[in-house]
């Protein structure tokens, strides 16, 4: 089997408009989170008037015809699949040896629901040929794997809030079985739209804290009272460690193991044992031949729901018993808000970054900790030792648990 | 109002613009829409559908396989105007 390095990052999301710019945001303890300006929110009277909108427009970025021929998810995919290509030097490598694995929660929500709209408004013939390629929730992953090229598989693990995260294991047994040598993974999410959020709201996932959004996000505190929807996509690039390494690449780090299992619980809530999402973190680190106590950061999943945080808390100990003290926890939603479909991906950013500079994030809002989650989640940055490894957790509606292990 | 052939060309070679990108001024009467402008399938109908709205006319699904070069289609949505 070989080793696995991630030697490209890009990103664009609520904090910044590439993986650098939304990394040093997230150093400064920025928010990306501010109120929604768009005449729909007062329209539809949202309960929830507030979301973390991508910092730099897709608009800015590609032209009006890349534009019109893709959803904003797969807008968002493609910027950051092009800055993480080009941030990996432009690898050359044979077509049908390179796949991709990009994913979304949602799919074309905008498309679908404009194109709605417009059938109920002006009959079917205005309806555009292009609304179901738009649409589709592999639509991002197309777009990718189109633009460059790859014709060794083209993919789309559609898990709710744990489909970056899948993707991203999904492409990383691709490389390291030598089914493929290199592979662009990643998640995207364009749900900004009054549907999701008045979904989102009645169901009591979003946080309401309308009159202060930039505070709303906020892991562990004893005052957090739900999600808070992002935007944005982003993606990395894989490579078999031994090329990466005769091509002179530079290397962010190493995935060593990724695990996927699920609850068989209930719809929307954790299992609140946390079985599941114990037994995908062991599973990572059996994969990557560590052992709990080798693991000294946690990019934790932490939307800031009140259940969920617990929840996973549960986990962790379940995984790392006495050790979950040593353990040093980012919560990096209380910054972006939560990418959905996407937070996998940006997360996984966060997290080379994090082993890259050995700097964990601090994470904003933690103003009083819940004393049911005594876990160490410092409120500004952290030093990490060389060589530790770092795991990111991502979970989702469906009682999916996808965990990927980094060194 | 019934529009010209020189403004149903420039209105056309506009839509033609919208969609693809393609300068307008490439957009002449004897240029097929497939072989020298390459417009795919969706994208021409696309055009199509926008034409109609702004000429005022109808042009049947069946019909726009026959408009293969820019003065077939022109000369269709002027001999469909009212």
């Amino acid at each position: 089997m070989r080793r696995v390095v991630v030697t490209g990052i890009g990103a664009t999301t609520p904090l910044g408009g590439t993986a650098g710019e939304s990394w040093n945001a997230l150093l400064a303890g920025e928010s990306g989170i501010s109120s929604l300006e768009h005449e729909w929110v007062q329209k539809y009277e949202l309960p929830v008037t507030f979301a973390g909108s991508a910092k730099t427009p897709a608009s800015e970025i590609l032209t009006p015809q890349e534009a019109k021929r893709l959803d904003p998810s797969s807008q968002f995919a493609l910027i950051s699949a092009r800055e993480a290509f080009a941030d990996a030097g432009e690898p050359e490598f044979d077509p049908i040896r390179m796949s991709v694995d990009f994913a979304t929660g949602i799919g074309g929500v905008w498309t679908l629901l404009d194109a709605f709209e417009t059938l109920k408004e002006r009959g079917p013939r205005r309806v555009m040929p292009m609304t179901v390629p738009m649409l589709m929730p592999n639509g991002p992953a197309a777009a990718v794997g189109m633009h460059f090229g790859a014709k060794a598989g083209v993919h789309t693990a559609v898990s709710a809030c744990a489909s970056g995260n899948e993707s991203i294991a999904n492409a990383f047994h691709r490389v390291k079985s030598g089914a493929v040598d290199i592979a662009i993974a990643g998640g995207a999410e364009a749900a900004i739209h009054p549907l999701p959020i008045a979904s989102f709201a009645a169901m009591q996932a979003l946080s309401k804290r309308n009159d202060d959004p930039s505070r709303a996000s906020r892991p562990y505190d004893t005052d957090r009272d739900g999600f808070v929807m992002g935007e944005g996509a982003a993606a990395l690039v894989l490579e078999d460690f031994d090329s990466a390494v005769a091509r002179g690449a530079r290397i962010y780090g190493e995935i060593v193991g990724a695990s996927v299992t699920s609850d068989a619980y209930h719809i929307t809530a954790p299992d609140p044992d946390g079985e599941g999402a114990s037994r995908a973190m062991l599973s990572a680190l059996a994969e990557a031949e560590a052992s709990p106590s080798d693991v000294q950061h946690v990019n934790a999943h932490a939307t800031s729901t009140p259940v969920g945080d617990i929840a996973e808390y549960t986990a962790l100990k379940k995984v790392f018993g006495k050790h979950t003290d040593e353990l040093i926890v980012s919560a990096t939603k209380a910054s972006t808000g939560h990418l959905l479909g996407g937070a996998g991906a940006i997360e996984a950013v966060f997290t080379l970054m994090a082993l890259h500079t050995s700097t964990a994030p601090g994470t904003i809002n933690l103003d009083n900790q819940d004393a049911k989650i005594p876990l160490n989640v410092p409120k500004s940055s952290a030093a990490l030792d060389k060589g530790k490894i770092a795991i990111s957790n991502s979970f989702g509606f469906g009682g999916h648990n996808a965990v990927l292990a980094f060194r | 109002m019934a529009h010209s052939e020189a403004e149903v060309l420039a209105g056309l070679a506009e839509l033609v613009n919208e969609e693809t990108g393609i300068a307008s001024d490439l957009v002449q009467p004897e240029k097929s829409f497939t072989d020298d402008l390459d417009i795919d399938s969706i994208s021409m109908m696309t055009i199509v559908v926008n034409a109609e709205d702004k000429f005022d006319v109808k042009i049947p699904d069946e019909e726009v396989t026959n408009l293969v070069t820019v003065k077939d289609a022109v000369d269709f949505i002027v001999g469909a105007q009212g």
